[in-house]
């Protein structure tokens, strides 16, 4: 049992002075989805059936491969900060919680840069 | 990692039934949640049949008639009955509220009468708020400024500046809201919940205080100010009708604001 008076506990480490980029990131992140998502789902959908060299032409103007980056970015961000947030929420041993954040990094990092280079590889020529 | 289930001697059991309202013509059904930590036993509701026409209307008047009549051993903490001290705030049909001002004919069925949720339990309907009012302590809810107040008088504040305080003032601090916020629930130790956020802003907004900085300073936290996450439980909680979600908004906003 631990004597720590409910003041010391309120107290704790005292405050880590941030928290105000992550919280915009999310909603700046979630702004740009907005648009993004709406323009990947409608060209997505106007390409039901079309065959691996429609894919790559379509994606081969610049606009659209920017786009397409500007999405999986904001994607992967958002995802990152958001998953963040529902690990600190609910996890709450020192251990797990220190590898959940370090996959949780490491993960969303390497699937966006993944998708980022399939973009690039097939917008610049298959 | 946060559980699914009761601790063992967290399961609720069923306790004892008293029928006082035979012959009555408008009897009223109380489940009312009861723990005593003497005897050792797990928690039970207990069922209480009064007649409500011998009580007044609202669930503080019916757990009163309860306590002087059937059982005195009944506890909560009660003080005002007029919904300005903030003693007699529980869990009634489900929701956070106060007993006197939350009437007996609002609930449909049978009145379930719990303690404010996820406080540590200390008698029947009593939880121990020592946490709660160390974060109300924490963000210092006084006047705090180096300069003197004018010779003789008071420091003044504009009718504009004094009414940007309506709708933070009249908090009485009864952990409606803080109790029935999941990210309360969830970190309590370190969130410190929308009562007393609602509290730091009301000195934020306030023209006469010149510490807005240093409260900013100890508010700027990924865990005592960021994990509302705008569920609004605390808005929908209030006895009072006031609204804490908005008033957290608002210091994320002067976060923002000193970027």
């Amino acid at each position: 049992m631990s004597h720590r008076t409910p003041a010391g506990r309120v107290r704790g480490l005292g405050s880590a002075q941030h928290g105000v980029d992550h919280w915009w990131a999310q909603r700046l992140t979630a702004l740009a989805l907005v648009p993004l998502t709406i323009w990947f789902c409608v060209s997505i959908i106007g390409l039901i059936g079309a065959d691996h060299a429609a894919f790559v032409s379509w994606l081969s103007t610049p606009g659209r491969a920017v786009a397409m980056l500007l999405l999986v970015v904001a994607t992967f961000h958002h995802m990152k900060l958001g998953l963040q947030t529902v690990i600190e929420d609910y996890v709450h041993g020192r251990g797990w919680n220190a590898a959940l954040l370090v996959l949780n990094s490491f993960a969303c990092i390497t699937l966006g840069v993944a998708c980022a280079f399939a973009i690039v590889k097939m917008a610049l020529g298959g | 990692m946060a559980g699914f289930t009761l601790p063992a001697n967290s399961k609720v059991g069923t306790g004892k039934m008293t029928d006082s309202a035979a012959g009555a013509s408008r009897p009223g059904t109380f489940r009312i949640y009861r723990w005593n930590p003497d005897d050792g036993d797990n928690p039970a509701i207990d069922t209480f049949v009064i007649d409500l026409d011998r009580c007044g209307p609202m669930v503080l008047d019916a757990l009163i008639t309860i306590k002087n009549e059937i059982d005195p051993t009944l506890t909560f903490r009660r003080s005002c009955r007029e919904g300005v001290c903030g003693s007699c705030a529980m869990n009634i049909d489900g929701v956070n509220t106060l007993a006197c001002t939350k009437a007996t004919a609002e609930v449909k069925g049978d009145v379930r009468v719990y303690p404010l949720p996820h406080l540590p339990v200390i008698k029947d309907l009593v939880g121990d708020m020592s946490m709660f009012y160390a974060q109300y302590a924490s963000v210092t809810p006084w006047l705090r400024a180096g300069s003197p107040p004018p010779e003789g008088r008071e420091r003044l504040q504009s009718r504009e500046d004094r009414a940007g305080l309506d709708g933070l003032w009249e908090c009485v601090l009864c952990a409606c809201c803080s109790t029935s916020c999941p990210s309360y629930w969830w970190n309590g130790e370190r969130y410190l919940g929308p009562a007393a956020l609602l509290q730091a802003y009301r000195w934020i907004a306030d023209s006469r205080d010149e510490a807005t900085g240093e409260r900013l300073d100890a508010l700027e936290d990924p865990f005592r100010l960021y994990r509302c996450h705008t569920i609004m439980n605390c808005t929908k909680a209030c006895p009072k009708n006031l609204n804490p979600a908005k008033a957290i908004a608002e210091i994320k906003k002067t976060m923002l604001d000193r970027r």
